[in-house]
């Protein structure tokens, strides 16, 4: 490497760092002013900018190489501006995905804000694709810094997202990228002009963020969003924020026109709820904390929803609430009587702003001494503990119209699965109740998807009598059931009538009773509810779920979209109920997870067929078939996410939150790969020579995928057995159970592009292209298998692609003996 | 001064046969938009329980200008069958659902109907040409100063529309007839379901802005007794093979 190689190194991790921060925050921000999945289609589509990075640098790569340390400076410097620049105008684009629904013209701006957040990748993509083109020499230690940039990028971002809002991290990310560019430039500056120009542009990229006037910093929020459409209100304000990676909480007060949040309120109540502040997720999500001052009695309003079906059936209970939010299911808990409540709630950040700026409103309620509020993820702090409670509660904390739209059917949430209400049941004390409320949606989905779950859970206890166990009530806009550790006895069944006749809730399910009894006060055209449940807890479980028009089939550990409920086979009569209206019951999540995946491998195949098309006379002649170089790369792309993605899912549970499992395994993985990848000419090289047959590459790849194939026997088990340890030693074992997989995972892509720096040094940043491409189509791809087969066999394919890539390495190269000792 | 007057006369003789032109196309449009409406309900009659709408509900929407009651740019748009947007993140409802909704009230010309939402007065301009008196409230300022200014202009002087909180509604004016709740609420404020009259019906969109799916109408019994019925428009049967 020449004497700017060093520089250049760290340049290029640096500016790996800034575009997968860049990608992290894109989600954020994205999650904020719209919602989220559409965030999602538009990274992974942005990120394309790879892939046609890859064919701008094939294209013009002499005249880049020539000029690299200004066009290296330029590319770092655009992404600066672009980061920064392009997010803001993006946001000015008045698409309104709410709309899609009502005609096409909405769709008309995706490809603007497409082209203007795939521009930063573009630039970077460029920028680090052409330095691997210059040192071909030592792509071994360039991909290592590569990889580990991006490997310390992700947590980085994680903790920069807790310092301040989300427009401070983009504004440092940007100027990162622009300090990547400085470091090659600097150096070369006194002896080229080129430099000095780039050394221009680099000023103007930090000038931007730093100068740039509030307004086009501001996050743009969607009309539509809670949080906006309660700000209209007269002297409403928020009165306090929080900033981190779990979202943005803003905490409302509308002192002129109070907020009033009483999901699904009897229509028999004479009980208004009392003054409330409202707690906005994104924007989105609302919990409500209500005034408190020790006075019980205020709180009437809590008896009179579905969610406290279970306080009458239970005396002085001590209740386990799991997403304790703004405090709602606590004070209901103490309201009916409860001897003691522990609650748990994800978000540090939320039960500081409860406990600090809402203190006094709320009466200091996590600080009481019958109230126990834990930090963590739910079923990890169930799994962990050996506490059994009188009844655990599960709280409605998403927002009616976010689940009404679908929007959730691609979160993996590991709260609605058969393994967690297992759990839940095993830490039922003798006689407890399991509790869960959720939105009403019509036609009936979630409440009869938790029937058959709670079914599964049961059976899978041993239990063969679960229809005598569960009641099912429903209200106009909210449903609960209960699952009871035994069976209903005739007073329970008295106390369920007799909460919900005079509440004028309608039973869908208790055990005896008849079908003229369920569709009394809220009624639909048929008894839908009661009959879905007699369906599923009786002998025509599988018939029943098999015609019926949206999927029911329970969520698991391994496919855990408990809100994906859409079926192909509906699809035409959606369609035909288009004009008036009908596609607002079409599943957002997934209809645009497979959209995104249609556009993705459209726009990959065109980049990475446009450069071969032109470059067809230049390559020269070339000892490996190019399809199976575009196979190998593709290959290589793919089965890395499918695992990286796996992996993450896999430790939720286990790290115990998803930002730890997210920082810890995107860590692990890609600084391991990093270093394997330095280490791979050598491995090759010996291997290849003591099974000189089989060659080098084949065996790590052999390697790969037997390696993969033991984990999916083994992990589940073993990370169930220690669950239990503390935390710290959880982190070690993620790292270490992870190390040698990614270690050989880095080597196949640096000799892929060895093999091309001897025969084609000019097909290297098409190669590189390719593999960028695959890894955006494999992040859609890896959830579109996950929703349907699951993450074990999501691994399971990573395994059959990482022997194909062995494939593609090996076969006529080698035969022809055109092929080195690799 | 001369020379302005016969500019004046000019401009007005220019402009009057040009908006006559216009008066005449938002008309057309208007009759299109009430075919839609009935193909809608004819198509939905399996869901809803009524092949078409009753002839003065439909005579009433035909008589409001819709057009009038979207923001200017979205004019051309208004008699599109489909919500438009109208600023402060709200919306004004489908021409069908609207129908629906008032339909569903089985009004009479006595009545006293209460609304929260004004919105962009829209509904209340149609229920206007149906009852005696119709009283909405809205809570976004800008909204209620701009709908009572064109309600008041457009002459509909049964209605009074002001700004403010709704969740108590107007205990003066009660018991009221019927009551329309188009503000998404998470719950039913109960001082209204208390001012509804015993045989009274409430009705109540349900669904995120653009994405209505479902109406919810309430109806007060003579004994008081509280009964809903859940109206989906537009929704399939769950099960193949049944309807």
């Amino acid at each position: 490497m020449s004497a700017t190689g060093f520089p250049v190194l760290f340049a290029v991790a640096l500016l790996s760092a800034a575009v997968i921060g860049y990608e992290i925050l894109l989600t954020r921000l994205f999650s904020i002013i719209q919602w989220h999945h559409f965030a999602y289609m538009v990274i992974s589509m942005a990120l394309l900018g790879f892939g046609a990075a890859g064919s701008f640098v094939a294209l013009a790569r002499a005249w880049l190489e020539r000029h690299f340390i200004a066009a290296f400076g330029a590319g770092a410097a655009a992404f600066g501006v672009s980061a920064f620049g392009c997010f803001a105008i993006a946001q000015r684009v008045p698409f309104n995905p709410l709309e899609i629904a009502w005609g096409g013209w909405q769709l008309a701006w995706l490809p603007l804000i497409y082209l203007l957040l795939s521009a930063p990748f573009f630039f970077a993509a460029s920028a680090i694709c052409l330095a691997f083109s210059r040192f071909k020499e030592r792509l071994g230690l360039l991909y290592r810094f590569d990889l580990i940039g991006a490997g310390l990028g992700a947590p980085l971002v994680v903790a920069l997202l807790f310092l301040g809002p989300p427009v401070l991290s983009l504004k440092l990310l940007a100027l990162a990228g622009v300090g990547a560019g400085a470091l090659v430039v600097a150096p070369a500056l006194r002896r080229n002009s080129a430099g000095a120009l780039a050394a221009l542009l680099l000023a103007a990229a930090v000038a931007l963020p730093l100068a740039a006037p509030g307004a086009w910093s501001a996050l743009r929020l969607s009309p539509y969003k809670g949080l906006s459409v309660a700000l209209t209100a007269p002297d409403a304000a928020i009165l306090a924020e929080r900033h981190g990676p779990l979202g943005w909480l803003a905490l409302v007060e509308s002192p002129t026109i109070p907020l009033r949040h009483a999901p699904g309120l009897s229509l028999k109540s004479s009980s208004p709820p009392p003054e409330q502040l409202a707690l906005f997720s994104d924007g989105g999500s609302l919990s409500a904390i209500a005034r408190f001052d020790g006075d019980l009695a205020k709180l009437a309003h809590l008896d009179d929803q579905t969610a406290a079906l279970p306080y009458h059936l239970l005396a002085r209970p001590h209740v386990l609430v799991l997403g304790a939010g703004g405090g709602e299911e606590v004070l209901r808990a103490l309201h009916k009587g409860a001897r003691r409540v522990t609650a748990v709630e994800l978000n540090r950040q939320m039960a500081d702003l409860v406990r600090r700026e809402a203190g006094a409103f709320s009466g200091a309620l996590y600080e009481r001494p019958d109230v126990a509020l834990h930090i963590g993820e739910a079923r990890s702090f169930v799994a962990r503990g050996d506490a059994r409670y009188d009844l655990i509660q599960l709280a409605l904390i998403d927002s009616f119209s976010a689940a009404a739209a679908g929007v959730f059917a691609l979160n993996e949430n590991t709260l609605y699965t058969v393994e967690a209400f297992e759990a839940y049941l095993d830490h039922l004390a003798p006689g407890g109740l399991l509790a869960v409320t959720r939105w009403i949606k019509l036609p009936p989905r979630d409440a009869l998807k938790l029937i058959a779950t709670a079914a599964d859970a049961l059976a899978a206890r041993g239990v063969a009598d679960a229809a005598g166990r569960m009641a099912l009530v429903r209200g106009w806009k909210t449903s609960t059931l209960i699952v009871k550790d035994g069976a209903l006895t005739p007073a329970d069944i008295a106390a369920i009538r007799g909460f919900a006749g005079s509440r004028g809730f309608d039973l869908a399910w208790v055990p005896g009773m008849l079908e003229a009894e369920a569709n009394r006060f809220n009624r639909l055209d048929a008894p839908y509810f009661y009959r879905g449940a007699r369906a599923l807890l009786g002998e025509r479980r599988e018939e029943f779920m098999d015609g019926y028009k949206f999927a029911l089939a329970p969520a698991t550990d391994d496919r855990p979209y408990f809100f994906h409920d859409f079926k192909w086979a509906a699809l035409p009569e959606l369609l035909a109920l288009a004009a008036g209206g009908g596609l607002a019951q079409v599943e957002w999540g997934y209809v645009i997870l497979v959209a995104t995946l249609a556009q993705a491998a459209l726009a990959g195949a065109v980049l990475i067929l446009l450069p071969l098309l032109a470059g067809r006379a230049r390559a020269g002649a070339l000892a490996w078939d190019r399809r199976r170089l575009v196979v190998y790369f593709l290959a290589l792309g793919l089965g890395f996410m499918f695992i990286e993605m796996a992996f993450i899912q896999r430790f939720v549970l286990f790290l115990g939150h998803p930002l730890h499992a997210i920082a810890v395994v995107l860590a692990a993985f890609l600084v391991f790969a990093g270093l394997g990848s330095g280490y791979a000419e050598r491995l090759a090289h010996r291997l290849g020579r003591r099974l000189p047959k089989l060659g080098g590459v084949t065996l790590i790849a052999a390697a790969i995928a037997a390696l993969a194939g033991i984990y999916i026997g083994v992990l589940p088990a073993l990370l169930n057995a220690l669950l239990a340890l503390p935390e710290g030693a959880r982190i070690a074992l993620a790292v270490l159970l992870i190390a040698p997989l990614a270690f050989l995972m880095g080597m196949p892509f640096p000799l892929g592009l060895a093999r091309l720096a001897r025969h084609a040094p000019g097909l290297i940043p098409w190669a590189w292209g390719i593999n960028g491409c695959a890894s955006v189509l494999s992040a859609v791809l890896a959830t579109v298998l996950a929703v349907h087969i699951g993450f074990t066999a999501v691994v399971g394919c990573a395994l059959a692609i990482y022997l194909l890539a062995a494939l593609m390495f090996a076969g006529r190269c080698d035969a022809t003996a055109q092929y080195d000792e690799l | 001064m001369r020379a302005f007057f016969t500019c004046g006369i000019v401009l007005l003789l220019a402009a009057h046969p040009a908006a006559a032109a216009a008066e005449a196309h938002y008309a057309e449009q208007r009759a299109a938009m009430l075919h839609a409406i009935d193909r809608d309900a004819i198509d939905t009659a399996g869901y809803t329980g009524r092949r078409g709408f009753d002839a003065r509900v439909m005579a009433a929407i035909g008589a409001v200008p819709r057009h009038l009651f979207v923001p200017a740019d979205k004019a051309s748009r208004a008699y599109d069958n489909r919500p438009l947007p109208i600023g402060y993140g709200q919306t004004i409802s489908q021409p069908y659902i609207v129908a629906l909704m008032t339909d569903l009230l089985d009004l009479g010309g006595g009545d006293v109907v209460f609304e929260l939402g004004t919105g962009s007065g829209y509904q209340a301009a149609v229920l206007s040409g149906l009852v005696a008196e119709v009283y909405t409230v809205e809570i976004v300022p800008e909204l209620a100063a701009l709908a009572a200014e064109r309600l008041a202009r457009l002459g509909y002087d049964n209605i009074t529309a002001w700004h403010g909180d709704g969740y108590y509604g107007r205990p003066e004016k009660a018991p009221f007839d019927a009551i329309i709740v188009t503000a998404a609420a998470s719950h039913v404020p109960p001082p209204l379901i208390a001012q509804l009259k015993p045989g009274g019906r409430m009705v109540i969109p349900v669904g995120a802005a653009f994405l209505v799916q479902q109406l919810m109408l309430i109806e007060k019994t003579a004994e008081g007794d509280i009964l809903t019925r859940h109206i989906l428009p537009v929704m399939f049967v769950p099960l193949t093979g049944e309807r």
